[in-house]
């Protein structure tokens, strides 16, 4: 009866002078998953633009519908988003977008962090997720 | 002049010992929550000051702007008195204690002793104390009208007798050996060397005393009146703010007098445990003894799961209480034989 008292006294002691496996979050982060989709980011061409072309296939592809897109051209005829609208909070993170898209402009990154005080900073654009690149290097 | 003198000495002590008493109580739960959470391989408070040693303020600060309520079904003046009794019987309960031998001021001729009081019939009223303080939880349960309260509180009651029982009579060994109540003369009697320390006399009588001190401070595996898996906290449900603080100071106060008195009869008090380590202050002694014991009851609430409650009344009963019987007899029978 007291051996068993005594074992688990035992097998504690050797838990408190064990080190801690705690990652303390803020300052310590699990680096997520390969497979891991979070904010999409914009890939940028040559000259820092971004490369979409405005083909309207991630919009027609987006399954809850969160992006919306108004083409327009340029001088030299090439296409570009006008307005590039995502709506992260409407976003379920399925990456179809990154998939369906044929100039590789668009893609689904690993940053999970984003706090803020009100709903429509959550609406991305152009120029936002051209600046989310920084968080996937 | 010597009345005043002794006034001033008095004064002096009652105000350092409880200063470093609620200092103690306060890094006690610091200490309890960073060894537990050691024991389950985290951290335990790390966030305020350097490694959390801010947190009791900031739980004190916490508990202090919260709300205090009284419920409607309650009885007000008892649910108001309950906490009360607890910190006071708590409290109280340290007065006897003797945390170092005497000295001299230097330059004088005045001798202070490091105890606040030495009565003869310490044990008696450290053992009178406890029990009042116990029925701070049988009335803060009761005259919260909740029925998990109630029932938190009958179980205080009935442990509280079951083990008392057990606890006196395991320690009247000790009091037969040392052939005295006062706390002074036990631990002189332990004097030189930690092979003159009752727990070599009294093994029986010490594991006993460290069980039933365990159910007397209502800690776990025997914190059936808070037990909160099944009663939600038992006797303190339905108190907040700085009336449950009341009872976790009163708790943790009292652990640190259990510590105290289980030094005091059965590790020598404030000895040093090798007769040539005697240039240390009794103080320290005292104070590192102590702590290996507050360290064991944390130690030991990190492993043990919570007993059910007929296994402890059994347990109570049918153990501890023949066990502390035999050991007082054989006590008493070597004791008269010898002579």
């Amino acid at each position: 009866m007291i051996i068993p008292l005594l074992k688990g006294l035992a097998f504690t002691l050797g838990r408190f002078f064990s080190r801690p496996i705690t990652i303390q979050y803020p300052e310590e982060k699990v680096p997520p998953a390969k497979r891991w989709r979070g904010i999409q980011y914009f890939e940028k061409d040559e000259q820092g633009k971004t490369k979409c072309v405005a083909c309207g296939l991630c919009m027609a592809v987006c399954p809850s519908q969160c992006i919306y897109i108004e083409t327009a051209e340029d001088e030299e005829g090439k296409r570009y988003p006008l307005t590039y609208e995502l709506d992260v909070l409407r976003c379920i993170f399925c990456g179809y977008c990154e998939e369906v898209c044929p100039v590789n402009a668009i893609f689904v990154g690993k940053n999970y962090e984003w706090v803020e005080r009100e709903r429509t900073p959550f609406l991305m654009n152009t120029e936002k997720l051209l600046e989310e690149k920084k968080y996937n290097p | 002049m010597q009345v005043l003198y002794l006034l001033i000495e008095t004064i002096v002590k009652c105000v350092v010992v409880f200063a470093c008493l609620m200092l103690s109580v306060a890094y006690l739960t610091w200490l309890e929550r960073k060894v537990l959470g050691h024991i389950q391989i985290r951290f335990g408070p790390n966030r305020c000051g350097p490694f959390g040693l801010l947190q009791p303020f900031s739980d004190g600060i916490k508990a202090f702007f919260k709300e205090d309520l009284v419920p409607g079904g309650a009885d007000k003046p008892v649910f108001v008195l309950a906490p009360m009794i607890s910190i006071i019987a708590a409290i109280s309960l340290f007065a006897v204690i003797p945390f170092g031998n005497e000295f001299t001021i230097p330059g004088t001729s005045w001798v202070v002793k490091l105890r606040i009081a030495d009565i003869d019939i310490a044990l008696l009223y450290i053992f009178g104390i406890a029990s009042l303080g116990e029925f701070g939880i049988v009335l803060g349960g009761w005259s919260s009208g909740n029925k998990y309260g109630l029932t938190g509180s009958l179980r205080a009651a009935a442990q509280m007798i079951s083990y008392e029982v057990a606890l006196g009579i395991s320690i009247i060994g000790v009091i037969i050996l040392s052939g005295s109540l006062r706390l002074t003369e036990i631990i002189n009697h332990q004097a030189g060397g930690f092979w003159n320390w009752n727990i070599w006399y009294q093994p029986v009588a010490f594991v006993l005393y460290i069980i039933c001190g365990l159910a007397e401070i209502n800690r776990t595996p025997f914190d059936m009146p808070e037990s909160e898996s099944e009663l939600a906290c038992g006797f303190n449900i339905e108190y907040s703010s700085m009336k449950f603080a009341l009872f976790f100071m009163a708790e943790y106060a009292h652990m640190i007098t259990m510590g105290a008195l289980a030094v005091t009869l059965f590790w020598g008090g404030w000895q040093a445990p090798l007769p040539q380590l005697n240039f240390i202050p009794g103080v320290f002694w005292f104070c590192g003894k102590l702590f290996l014991f507050l360290f064991f009851f944390i130690w030991q609430r990190g492993t043990f799961p919570r007993l059910r409650y007929d296994q402890i009344m059994k347990f109570g009963w049918k153990i501890l209480f023949p066990l502390a019987l035999i050991n007082l007899l054989i006590t008493a029978l070597v004791v008269s034989l010898k002579g």
